[in-house]
């Protein structure tokens, strides 16, 4: 006979729950108010997004002050894992949507923006990412990753141009792909050790003491191909520049932010167990991976003739640099990659709005693409301000002292010179010097060369508003004074990550 | 005031770099010289209130910026620093009064007053990471001078200048990370503050890994022969104003960067490298000059000139002894006052001319008289005639390198001789003979704004030629404090006999850890 299940509600910690339930009901409420009424305009939408958002960002500070009190909590029947990774790289996650979605308010009309449904797939995908990286059970993993993956394809397609939608068809197809190769790994780690949870396996493993290691690499390589598709790693990037070329400005920047950190944190719980417990084929691979991803993107960028594409492949190319966080695996390591990857986020976030403030509805003939660096010659002649914004955000992606994410990378550096990896550090830093050309030859473009003839500066700011000014503004001021908060921030971010034990 | 006097120094220029903005295109020239002239007689009351019997750091400021992780804002001004940054307020003022008719000169005044933060800031920071910002940030200002004020070529100059330096720095910041693991090992806490990293005794292999990174940087800021080739390019490419402040003041942060750096963290290192450096110094001396006698462009043979003095710079701080370093930080303001004023002279013959071609020239001296002359005087400094400023501190490098090696001396000697060659040729082409070409006939003579940039110029050379005390004595206080804790430092036999103990006693008894 069955006996009923009894589950106290305690028990279930649905507190754990709150920032991931916030953006859904948020989604869920913006679908049922285009029900009632339909029509309405777009602001009504993003403000609301904003302040849902806004929701989530208390209830995320409210986790991080019961982390810091009583330490890594469980909930839902263990299958929700809040410790110190998940809170930082959901507040990476809010934050950078909290700054992404007032980029919606451009002076030119969009076709995206019409729709409700945007702004609720927007939300979904947000509750995708944070149920993606507050767990450590590789099912609900899955379905963070697939709800959101499955949002953005959505979201990518709906700017409605014929690249937008080869880009999201193309990335859908890579996804599922992905998707594929997670499941299979996650099903022969299943297979091995009888459990879909990471430190389950990890002990599981540790116990037998790695009997069966051909099969642990088995599952190791389906998960390293798909996490390379999703961090985009060097052979498995070549969906990024096509699509970040097809999406929006604002939704490439988001995209190269937003997704990646999940990503990382995900990888981060499952590689560096792996690594520390001296799986060396892993090691070797993983190091492949990083060196391979940093340099053969930044030599990509080199010949690229759209700052689009330019900066996919630079996305490329500081995703491989963080990677090597998880290679070396250390305390400073891991909080490196935070700190990175905040820093990287403000800069980032403000190069790609530059852009997406120059968007034209309709190119000129000299333009072959929407950004190429001929658009942006002389720029400092016509539209000073904005030329010296954008050269400001390409000196720091260039790693240029004092700007923010050079302290990024001089962190980063750092640890990869205490964890004893030396040629991997100078080698992090000569990319930096090679990545310094095709930002200099933006700067370049727009300091040093002569408008193009009827180029009155007035395209440059075509789609600006007062939103979209105040985004690149605050993201400048970041990028400058980033000195200033570092220490806070470095000090926050570390204790977060020591004391969940990585 | 004076206790923060170093951090005026450096965010005065900055500050009203960012106000420059609001000044009216008209009248932003009047504005950028008061402002240089207020920022030099700053650093001219900063060497009034300079201690000169004090060997060690004045004017101390100490601000945490990134505590967890050992970064403070440390700035400090001793002997070896006060001279060099009172040459670049100097420069940075008579650059812009001597400033002729510019396109967006009010973005050039801007980009020269940021340019004057970053210097001034090289020379006072005391910890290597605020170091570091101020070594790279100025890249940024001289890119846009190189690349939007200069020649035909000019972005491919100053692209070239940018990624050589930056390639260099980067290398530099990886070796600056270890010392400071070097530093967290030895003692438990992070800091990249550079008086704690001289108590800090390092093992000779380590030594000599950290000095071989930190040369990099340095050594192609310098730039020394084989990595100079980004310079002839940037000379040759930058306007005239660029050219000053490259060769016065920029070229001397990577000299600068090794008594600071190098030296007394690295002895035994040092020691070791002497002779391939000595050797690569005097190939500098020797190549350059002979690239510099085959030039036709005159301001070529101004900037090959400079990159062979800068090697007579370089031996002499490889002396490792007090009156090589003496002299080589002296030469370091002596070559920083002559070429600059070499560099001012080519421009004010190609504002007559627009060529710098020296076949299109020839007879000069009759034409322009005063400029002939004033042209000579620097062409003698910087040839190195006695009773000039050069030649006290080529003749104290010198010496401080025969104590050394002799013959290394000798030929280096015979090399500076030799190189007296190309300048006296490039004289002669340009101001003796008749007057042949027809454009030569007319040329004005140094006018009223020319002349307010080169007669100080000239005023300096010739009496700290004749007197150099004042600026001798408190560069000797401190490196002879250098020296010692050099000495006091060494580990190997070898170090301990090349670096003399200047007091006899050991002066500093810090606390010094061996790091593992």
């Amino acid at each position: 006979m069955l006996s009923p299940i009894n589950v106290s509600l305690e028990s279930l910690n649905l507190i754990t729950l709150a920032p991931m339930l916030i953006p859904v009901i948020g989604a869920l409420l913006i679908l049922v108010i285009d029900v009632i009424k339909g029509g309405l305009d777009k602001s009504l939408y993003i403000v609301l997004s904003i302040l849902f958002l806004a929701l989530d960002f208390s209830a995320l500070l409210n986790s991080a002050g019961m982390f810091s009190r009583d330490g890594i909590m469980l909930g839902m029947f263990n299958v929700m894992l809040i410790d110190g990774l998940a809170i930082l790289s959901q507040f990476i996650i809010v934050a950078t949507s909290m700054l992404f979605i007032p980029l919606a308010f451009t002076h030119k009309r969009f076709h995206e923006f019409s729709y409700p449904e945007f702004f609720a797939l927007f939300l979904f995908m947000i509750s995708g990412f944070q149920f993606m990286v507050a767990s450590d059970n590789l099912i609900l993993i899955f379905v963070g990753l697939e709800t959101a993956s499955l949002a953005l394809y959505t979201l990518i397609a709906m700017h409605n141009r014929d690249k937008s939608f080869e880009a999201a068809v193309k990335y859908f197809t890579m996804g599922a792909l992905a998707a594929g190769f997670y499941s299979f790994g996650s099903m022969v780690f299943y297979a091995l050790t009888g459990s879909v949870e990471i430190n389950q396996i990890a002990t599981v493993l540790a116990a037998n003491e790695y009997a069966d290691i051909g099969y642990v690499l088995v599952a190791v390589t389906f998960m390293l191909a798909s996490f390379g598709f999703k961090l985009s790693l060097v052979p498995f990037h070549t969906w990024a520049p096509d699509i970040y070329e097809g999406s929006s400005a604002a939704m490439a920047g988001y995209m190269s932010i937003v997704p990646k950190i999940a990503a990382f944190v995900v990888a981060m719980r499952l590689f560096e167990f792996l690594i520390h417990s001296g799986v060396v084929w892993l090691e070797i691979v993983l190091y492949i991976f990083v060196v391979v991803t940093m340099t053969a993107a930044n030599i990509w960028a080199l010949v690229q003739t759209d700052v689009k594409r330019m900066l996919a492949y630079s996305s490329i190319s500081h995703a491989g640099f963080v990677m090597a966080a998880i290679l070396i695996g250390t305390t400073q390591s891991n909080s490196a990659l935070f700190l990175y990857w905040i820093l990287f986020s403000f800069t980032n976030l403000g190069s790609f709005s530059m852009l997406w403030m120059s968007r034209q509805k309709h190119l000129p003939d000299h333009q072959m693409s929407d950004h190429s660096y001929d658009k942006f010659a002389g720029m400092i002649k016509t539209a000073p301000v904005a030329a010296s914004i954008m050269g400001l955000f390409m000196l720091s992606l260039a790693g240029l002292p004092p700007f923010a994410l050079f302290w990024g990378k001089l962190y980063m550096i750092s640890s990869a010179v205490t964890g004893g990896y030396t040629v991997l550090a100078l080698i992090m830093a000569l990319n930096s010097a090679i990545a310094g050309y095709y930002y200099i030859k933006l700067i370049v473009y727009m300091f040093m060369k002569e408008p193009v003839v009827g180029n009155d500066g007035h395209v440059y700011v075509s789609n600006a508003t007062l939103a979209l000014k105040s985004i690149i503004g605050f993201a400048a001021v970041g990028t400058i004074f980033a000195f200033i908060a570092l220490n806070p921030i470095l000090e926050f971010v570390t204790a977060l990550v020591y004391n969940s034990g990585y | 005031m004076l206790d923060h006097i170093l951090s005026i120094l450096i965010f005065f220029p900055a500050l009203a770099g960012v106000f420059g903005f609001m000044i009216n295109k008209d009248s932003i020239r009047a504005y950028g010289i008061t402002v240089a002239a207020i920022e030099f007689a700053l650093s001219l009351w900063l060497w009034f209130a300079f201690d000169n019997s004090v060997s060690g750091m004045q004017f101390m400021e100490n601000l945490p910026l990134v505590p967890a992780f050992g970064i403070n804002y440390i700035l400090g001004v001793d002997g070896i620093s006060l001279f060099i940054l009172i040459l670049a307020a100097f420069f940075t003022m008579i650059g812009i009064a001597s400033l002729t008719d510019t396109p967006n000169v009010k973005n050039m005044i801007i980009t020269l007053l940021f340019l004057q933060m970053t210097m001034i800031g090289v020379f006072v920071a005391l910890d290597a990471i605020v170091f570091y910002v101020f070594w790279e940030l100025s890249l940024v200002p001289m890119l846009y001078i190189i690349g939007a004020w200069g020649g035909p070529l000019r972005v491919y100059a100053s692209v070239k200048f940018f990624l050589y330096t930056f390639t260099g720095s980067l290398v530099m910041l990886v070796g600056m990370l270890f010392m400071a693991y070097f530093f967290y090992q030895a003692t438990g806490t992070w800091s990249f503050a550079i008086l704690d990293w001289y108590r800090l005794i390092l093992p000779e292999s380590f030594q000599l890994w950290l000095f071989a990174a930190f040369f990099m940087g340095f050594a192609i800021k310098v730039p020394m022969f084989p990595f100079h080739t980004w310079l002839p390019y940037a000379h040759g490419q930058a306007p005239t104003i660029g050219s000053v402040i490259l060769a016065a003041i920029l070229l001397k942060m990577g000299t600068y960067a090794f008594i600071r750096f190098s030296l007394p963290l690295f002895p035994d290192a040092s020691v070791y490298f002497m002779y391939p450096i000595a050797v690569i110094s005097i190939i500098m001396i020797v190549y350059t000059a002979m690239v510099a006698y085959a030039q036709k462009d005159v301001k070529q043979v101004v900037a090959y000139s400079s990159v062979s003095h800068m090697g007579v710079i370089i031996l002499g701080t490889f002396a490792l002894n007090v009156e090589g370093i003496t002299g080589s930080v002296f030469l370091m303001i002596a070559h920083g006052v002559v070429s600059g004023a070499l560099f001012l002279l080519v421009g004010v013959i190609y504002d007559r001319r627009h060529t710098k071609m020296m076949d299109q020239f020839g007879g000069l001296a009759h034409v322009m008289p005063k400029y002939a002359t004033i042209f000579g005087i620097m062409m003698m400094a910087s040839v190195g005639m006695p009773l000039t400023i050069n030649f006290v501190g080529e003749f104290l490098s010198l010496l401080g390198f025969y104590q050394q090696s002799h013959i290394l001396t000798l030929l280096a000697g015979i090399a500076i001789i030799v190189g007296a060659i190309y300048m006296l040729a490039a004289y002669k082409k340009m101001f003796f003979g008749d007057v042949t070409i027809e454009e030569n006939k007319n040329l004005p003579d140094v006018n009223k704004r020319e002349l307010i940039a080169l007669i100080p110029l000239t005023i300096i050379t010739i009496w700290l030629g004749i007197y150099p005390k004042p600026v001798l004595d408190p560069i000797n206080n401190s490196v002879e404090s250098v020296v010692q804790l050099m000495h006091n430092k060494s580990t190997t036999e070898e170090a301990k006999s090349r670096i003399p103990n200047v007091n006899g006693i050991v002066i500093s008894k810090t606390s010094t850890k061996e790091a593992h």
